[in-house]
């Protein structure tokens, strides 16, 4: 009885009795959202265009962000050193489109799936070669991006809005828009929706299949990139970023595979969601539970619609 | 070498009836309002040109799609919905029109699945083989054995499926589709992609199995020949709608038959 | 020449069921089985039974657990190193309770708490497929990490959250702790393994495994046929979590001799996965081959370096380890997705004919 009360009535009063802790509570999970759902765009775009789940996407973003940092670190400036990680990025999409996409065309998902497992061991092992395994500092004020902390008078309390979120926030949806522009609007977007659709299609119009996936995986480093400065920002570079980067698999889950708006509001549900169960429930069952929350609400989710929030229905055919 | 499953049907009674039956997917409708019967012992054939829903049709009576309306009777027992489980436990077989065969298995292993629902002998035998399981193994391998003879294809049990050609793959999958010993066969396009000499195999086979095991036997087949030939009756859809029912001759008169094929506008 | 099968006739079909049909086969697997249980033991140092064989014959038999999950029923799952904690937890306890007890059979008791984690972690398979599958074995990995470390009732309480094996003694040997000699505990640990890899091959080429196959290959095709799809995927999970369980205990009791937290991490996970991998999807074989190829290339390498004067940190093997099995993994699924047995396999066929080409 007690149990009941602790887990369905307890954490509610919390909420009520320090509404400026509640805002609070929202407003990290709303970051944390942000930079998931950041991630999970990264799986969109390359799932859309390739059919592939790059699970590798979280080691590109420490490894975009490691760049980043290494580069300044040995005394190349900031903004030279973003246009240079850029470039490696677009190298990495070369090369990942030559080595791995080109000779695993045809086969089964599952098995391109696997090869983005080898893919992620390869660029830790390298990245830890090249950079070394300790956490670094995001050069974020060589880059301008803000600092400091807003503090908010409401409710009787204080709220903490670090700027370096809101600046976070605000990147981030200029980018959703300026992708969802690009998707829409211009000449590679239309052909990358359409190799989305149907490869056979696409190449029968003349669509170089090869070309796609590189812009792509191109424009899913430059994701990576964004979000490991981003993140870096708020905590440090490290190589713990990419097994919480894992967490965009709920979020992929709960917005679907394909859709960008969804990968957005997943981003957000899973974020908050963690935030406010590992506050307000977390002492009844420990600390930590951060490190399957989430899964464990995609897994809930999933049971009941398969396809996700905005995913599309699959019905199987033989 | 028939074991016998539910209430036995005599020969020449309703094996299955469907009666107003219809299946959407969304917007599109795949059959609508269609009712006929298979007798058993009959070799019951399904035309219609492409589109027509006979796929479908197959899907519904194997328990693959559920339709929204109308009901389906099977030996007896009426369902609104056959769940594939209820099928193959009734002693219902199919064959694919894309060779719904296990490519990761030898052709042998392919059939040996087929025996799966009649082998019984639980984990704990499984987990030393030698004993009763090995027995059970043997005792339905001797059974395959007498389908690979059946449809001549000894020389390839040992080869990984994936590695046969087409017309081999299909013979398989009527080999695993046999191997469920089914009082109700249904083969979907058997003879697709055949050259003349393999249709005539093929044929053959189809009429032995009718013949020989009794065997009630539904196809989709596009080659008017081969229906004419082989089916006892007829049943011809077009978009989803049943349009003709009765023994080939007189449903090879019908003018909407002839219409539907040809192509006339309606 | 020398392997052939011509002029071997099966007169029954139970001679023609036979896993190993043909004669050399036979000869070789007991040729094999006589150096494991014979020579090793005698004539192997300490070294190499402490550091190859020991940790082979266990990594081997949690790949062959994974293998049947991922390779014979085609679910793939991230949860490998959560089950093998399970076990190893699960004998801890059991010992430590009841210490008394002949730990070998703790340690195949073990392997049924794994059992029962592994079926509750399989029951979303009703509803969810494929890749939704894997994050939910995903799930079950995260969960249980933060379990082993949040329930300190798992370690008796140990301040710094890590088990320290007890030593147990079977007739009067030890077997487990640090009197523990590494040829007793090699004999007991290839007896487990035998027994548990007979179990399993016998599994797989019979009725559970052809369900299996079929429910990886089509199965949609399967459920038409009559296997029971639902009851098919829990076995699998069930059986695949028993053999990581027991080698999770035998990893901890017999091997490390303790476990620290995090030691049945996401990271021990894709180890064994990749061992499946490469070793061959789908193979009981291609389970000790991958295994004592990714196990063995650190120390290959290491030795390789070493032997070239190079002076090489720990640290930096492992970095290029990481580096070599990313890459060995992305080149064997374009060259022979089916891995090592598959490549052992064609070396067979080609054995049969030679010295004729084909």
């Amino acid at each position: 009885m007690h149990l009941l009360y602790q887990i369905f009535i307890d954490p509610f009063v919390q909420m009520g009795s320090a509404p400026d802790l509640l805002v609070q509570t929202l407003w990290e999970g709303l970051v944390a959202g942000v930079l998931y759902a950041l991630i999970a765009l990264g799986f969109v775009l390359i799932f859309k265009a390739s059919g592939v789940f790059n699970f590798a996407q979280g080691i590109m973003v420490v490894f975009a962000a490691l760049t980043l940092v290494g580069l300044h670190e040995h005394g190349v400036p900031a903004y030279v050193a973003l246009a240079l990680t850029i470039l490696v990025m677009f190298g990495l999409a070369v090369s990942v489109e030559r080595l791995m996409l080109r000779p695993l065309v045809n086969q089964p998902d599952i098995i391109l799936f696997m090869a983005t497992f080898g893919l992620t061991y390869f660029l830790i092992g390298f990245g830890e070669l090249v950079f070394g395994g300790n956490p670094k500092k995001m050069i974020a004020s060589e880059l301008y991006l803000p600092s400091g902390v807003y503090d908010i008078k409401m409710f009787g309390g204080f709220v903490s809005l670090q700027k370096i979120d809101i600046a976070a926030a605000v990147i981030v949806s200029v980018m959703v828009v300026a992708l969802a522009v690009f998707f829409q609007n211009t000449r590679i977007g239309r052909a990358l929706r359409a190799v989305a659709d149907s490869h056979k299609a696409a190449l029968s119009v003349g669509i170089s299949l090869e070309q796609i996936w590189v812009v792509v995986w191109f424009a899913a480093g430059v994701v990576a990139l964004v979000t490991g400065i981003l993140w870096g920002a708020r905590s440090e570079v490290s190589f713990s970023l990419q097994i919480i980067a894992l967490k965009a698999l709920p979020v992929l889950i709960l917005g679907g595979f394909t859709s960008i708006p969804g990968a957005i509001i997943g981003g957000l549900i899973i974020g908050i969601g963690e935030k406010l169960g590992e506050f307000y429930w977390g002492p009844l069952l420990g600390s930590g539970i951060e490190s399957w929350l989430a899964y464990v609400i995609a897994l809930i989710f999933l049971l009941f619609r398969p396809q996700g929030l905005f995913g599309e229905k699959i019905i199987e055919r033989i | 070498m028939r074991a016998p499953s539910g209430p036995d049907v005599a020969v020449g009674d309703v094996l299955l009836s469907v009666e107003n039956v219809s299946l959407s997917f969304g917007g599109v409708k795949a059959v609508s309002d269609v009712s006929f019967d298979i007798r058993k012992g009959e070799i019951r054939a399904i035309i219609g040109p492409n589109g027509a829903g006979k796929t479908s049709m197959l899907n519904i009576i194997n328990g693959f799609y559920q339709p929204q309306q109308g009901r389906i009777t099977f030996k007896g027992q009426t369902r609104s919905k056959m769940r594939p489980h209820d099928a193959a436990h009734g002693g219902i077989a199919r064959t694919f029109q894309n060779v719904a065969l296990f490519r990761g298995m030898t052709a042998l292993d392919n059939i040996m699945t087929g025996r799966t629902l009649k082998m019984h002998k639980n984990l704990f035998w499984q987990l030393l083989r030698f004993g009763p399981a090995m027995t059970e193994e043997v005792e339905h391998r001797h059974r395959v054995e007498e389908i690979i003879d059946f449809l001549k294809i000894q020389e390839i049990r040992r080869t990984p499926v994936g590695r046969l050609p087409y017309g081999l793959q299909k013979r398989v999958e009527l080999g695993r589709a046999l191997a469920m010993e089914p009082d109700l066969l249904l083969l979907d396009e058997p003879m697709a992609g055949m050259n003349l000499e393999e249709k005539e195999d093929m044929s053959r086979f189809v009429l032995d199995v009718n013949d020989h095991y009794g065997t009630t036997v539904a196809l989709i087949e596009h080659d008017m020949g081969v229906v004419m030939d082989l089916s006892d009756r007829v049943v011809v859809l077009d978009h989803g709608i049943k349009i003709a029912d009765g023994t080939p001759d007189e449903v090879k008169d019908n003018q909407g038959v002839v219409d539907a094929y040809l192509g006339v506008a309606h | 020449m020398f392997y052939r099968e011509a002029g071997q006739f099966k007169t029954t079909y139970q001679a023609d069921q036979a896993v190993f049909p043909i004669l050399q086969d036979r000869v070789g697997l007991a040729v094999i089985l006589f150096g494991a249980f014979v020579l090793i033991p005698l004539a192997g140092s300490d070294f190499f039974l402490s550091v190859v064989m020991i940790p082979l014959l266990i990594l081997s038999l949690a790949a062959i657990g994974l293998n049947i999950l991922t390779g014979y029923t085609g679910l793939l799952s991230l949860g490998t190193g959560g089950f093998m904690g399970v076990g190893a937890f699960a004998c801890y306890k059991l010992t430590s309770i009841y210490p008394d007890v002949n730990i070998v059979v703790w340690i195949f008791v073990s392997g049924l708490f794994s059992t029962a984690v592994g079926i509750l972690f399989g029951l979303p398979s009703l509803r969810i497929k494929g890749f939704y599958l894997t994050v939910a074995t995903l799930a079950a990995q995260f969960f249980l990490d933060w379990l082993f470390i949040r329930v300190q009732w798992l370690t008796n309480y140990n301040t710094s959250g890590s088990i320290e094996v007890p030593t147990r003694t079977i007739f009067s040997w030890p077997v487990t702790g640090p009197n523990a000699t590494p040829q007793f505990r090699y004999l007991v640990i290839l007896a487990i393994v035998t027994v548990l890899t007979w179990f399993a091959s016998n599994l797989v080429h019979g009725r559970i495994g052809r369900m299996w196959m079929a429910v990886r290959d089509m199965d949609l095709a399967a459920e038409l046929i009559g296997i029971p799809l639902y009851r098919t995927k829990l076995l699998a999970f069930a059986v695949s979590s028993y053999y990581c369980g027991v080698a999770g205990a035998l990893m901890v009791f017999l091997w490390y001799g303790s476990a620290e937290p995090g030691v049945f991490n996401i990271d021990q996970s894709f180890t064994i996965l990749f061992m499946v991998i490469i070793g061959g999807l789908g193979s009981l074989t291609g389970s000790f081959l991958g295994a004592a190829l990714i196990y063995g290339f650190p120390i290959v390498l290491r030795g390789v370096l070493q032997g070239l004067g190079w002076n090489i940190l720990p640290a930096t093997i492992e970095h290029l380890t990481f580096m070599s099995v990313g890459a060995l993994i992305i080149l064997f699924l374009i060259i022979e997705p089916l891995g090592l047995a598959r490549l052992w396999q064609i070396t067979k066929q080609k054995l049969r004919v030679w010295p004729f080409p084909y």
